[in-house]
């Protein structure tokens, strides 16, 4: 009893203290980590905020993003024209969707625009196949995937790169939608459809730049994701990892979305590597969803997310 | 607003509004009409004679084999308060929003201010100067008394919201001055208490009001009540009474309501217009439309059974 006690509450401090520079690289990854879950959540974040909406298809929608990139480049486009292309496409994609799913069912329950997106993400996830095959792509932007040593500590670059393009992508948005008319638009969407109309508010065109934003963070998400790990269709699960993420930072909050990255990202690298041998290992795969799990019991709002006030 | 003539109008109502107010307009339309033609406020000479400020022609509007409104021609002349009645189910709410924008009649024309506008989308006819507000309270329940009005302003804030970002001392003088326009109107509804409360937790009074403010707050030229006082009880309906016969006289705005009180309705409204089964049957001052003997039979009969 006293050996177990000691194994999960002091043997695993001890090691960190013994190595403090293997603590600080294994807290870098978390961070990185954390930073490509925010990168997802954060699509999820945008398109919530505008319409109360849960998008079930924002992780096939980082899929199609990547597919689409990796396909014109494999026609033979440089990076750049392929990048500005894709953009384009998902531009094209939020036009499309406004048009066909979300002017139809405007003032609908929210559970009915879900479930539109539940179908959106199965055809987008055919359509994505039909267009570029359904084979493991290698994604290749010119980001730089190797180890270098700084300070002593052993860094990837392809994470260092990561977690920058995360922080700028999230100080964009933040002054987007905090700093600019915009931000209060979309809280009056997401609140009552009818009564933001009524107050000279363009549903349609908040949806589309909502939507066009998201599919650009998906691109993002896509890139990074499929830099690391390919461009495959097990890509669009990477959503999965991005729930506990919103449900700990909140639905409706871009610094949630990355505070919960973060928590989770680290959180689950430090559990694998200094607890994971007490478990035989794979911490790493539930921790998110217990800690969300958790949350949902303490705080469901999340720890950002705006308490629901509902008078009975 | 310094004009004598408009400071004679409010003396006609004993200060401080409720119960005395409304009754003594009731007891005295006549002076009423005699000074609202001179109201500066209320957009200049002849405001009520004047052309009206929006019409709708024949309009009909249809829901699958239902027909909610047929061929509704109806006025609202510039600067008076024009209460809409009728029975349940009469198309009283498909009027209101047809006139908003929300439905588009199948046939005839809306005119607004001379010019026709009947296909109109609602954050069009927002941008019109029609502000509205709903019969189930649709107020932003999440944001604050304060945030809330402030959407009323959205409309109002110029520039290019990128540009909002990036130049902050525009941005900033016109957040202020439309803080300036949204305190006026939390004074105005005596609404001070709350402005930081969440809507949302109000009762439900004080978001009907709260919902009025919103409104105002985009200075409507012309402002659309959707049963402003359905649910409230005595004192609170004559505060709301007030509040409106205050926004008609002090910014000039033209008031059309839906109300079923009909002791509200026959002390606040300028003029009447009846609507039963999707027609209107009758229109006219409330003193005529008392009188109207089609008005008996659908509707004040059967409440005076």
């Amino acid at each position: 009893m006293a050996s177990l006690l000691y194994a999960v509450f002091v043997g695993p401090f001890k090691d960190m203290a013994s190595s403090p520079s293997f603590l600080v690289e294994v807290l870098l990854g978390g961070i990185a980590t954390g930073l490509m879950y925010s990168l997802v959540a954060l699509g999820f974040v945008l398109i919530f905020k505008a319409s109360g909406v849960f998008n079930f298809a924002q992780g096939v929608m980082v899929l199609f993003a990547a597919l689409t990139l990796v396909g014109l480049m494999e026609k033979g486009l440089p990076v750049a024209v392929a990048l500005l292309l894709t953009m384009a496409v998902m531009v094209a994609l939020a036009f499309a969707i406004e048009r066909i799913v979300l002017r139809p069912l405007v003032n609908q329950e929210h559970i009915i625009l879900f479930m539109a997106t539940i179908g959106l993400n199965f055809f987008l996830e055919g359509f994505g196949e039909m267009l570029w095959g359904a084979n493991v792509k290698r994604l290749d932007v010119g980001i730089p995937d190797r180890s270098m040593m700084v300070a002593g500590i052993q860094v990837n670059q392809l994470e260092i790169s990561a977690a920058g393009t995360a922080a700028v992508l999230v100080t964009i948005l933040a002054v987007f939608f905090q700093r600019t008319r915009i931000g209060r638009a979309l809280r009056t969407v997401a609140d009552d459809h009818e009564a933001a109309l009524s107050i000279g508010i363009p549903l349609k065109t908040i949806w589309v730049v909502v939507w066009s934003v998201a599919g650009v963070v998906a691109i993002v998400a896509g890139i990074m994701w499929g830099a690391k790990s390919g461009v495959q269709f097990s890509l669009s699960l990477i959503a999965l990892k991005a729930l506990p993420v919103l449900i700990l930072g909140g639905f409706e909050s871009v610094p949630g979305a990355i505070v919960g990255g973060l928590i989770i990202g680290v959180g689950e690298k430090i559990g694998e590597v200094y607890w994971g041998p007490l478990v035989g290992g794979a911490i790493e795969n539930w921790f998110a969803y217990v800690l969300a799990l958790a949350f949902l019991l303490i705080r469901p709002q999340g720890l950002f997310g705006e308490k629901i006030i509902e008078r009975v | 607003m310094s004009d004598p003539e408009a400071h004679g109008l409010s003396g006609s109502r004993p200060a401080g509004g409720g119960v005395g107010a409304i009754a003594g307009r009731t007891s005295n339309p006549e002076a009423r009409h005699g000074s609202a033609g001179a109201r500066p406020s209320a957009g200049g000479v002849g405001a009520i004679s004047g052309p009206p400020l929006l019409v709708t022609e024949d309009v009909s509007v249809r829901f699958g084999a239902l027909l909610a409104l047929s061929k509704v021609s109806l006025e609202i002349r510039r600067g008076e308060v024009l209460a809409i009645i009728g029975p349940n189910g009469a198309g009283k709410t498909t009027l209101l929003n047809v006139v908003s924008g929300f439905y588009h009649p199948y046939e005839g024309r809306i005119v607004f201010e001379g010019r026709e506008r009947t296909h109109l989308a609602p954050p069009d006819v927002a941008a019109l100067g029609i502000a509205r507000t709903f019969q189930n309270v649709a107020l932003f329940r999440g944001m604050s008394v304060l945030d809330n009005l402030m959407t009323g302003r959205l409309l109002k804030m110029r520039g290019h919201f990128l540009l909002d970002a990036l130049w902050w001392g525009p941005a900033k003088r016109q957040e202020l001055a439309n803080r300036a326009v949204v305190e006026r109107i939390i004074d105005f509804l005596e609404i001070q208490a709350i402005r930081k409360t969440p809507a949302g937790k109000l009762p439900y009074g004080l978001q009907k009001r709260v919902e009025l403010g919103r409104a105002l707050a985009a200075e409507p030229t012309l402002l659309l009540l959707d049963e402003p006082m359905a649910g409230m009880n005595v004192e609170e309906k004559e505060d709301m009474s007030r509040f409106i016969l205050d926004v008609n006289s002090e910014f000039g705005t033209t008031i059309a309501l839906i109300e079923h009180d009909m002791g509200v309705v026959m002390d606040i409204s300028d003029r009447v217009a009846v609507l039963d089964y999707g027609r209107k049957i009758a229109e006219g001052t409330p003193e005529q439309v008392r009188k109207d003997q089609a008005v008996l039979d659908a509707y004040l009969g059967a409440t005076r059974g």
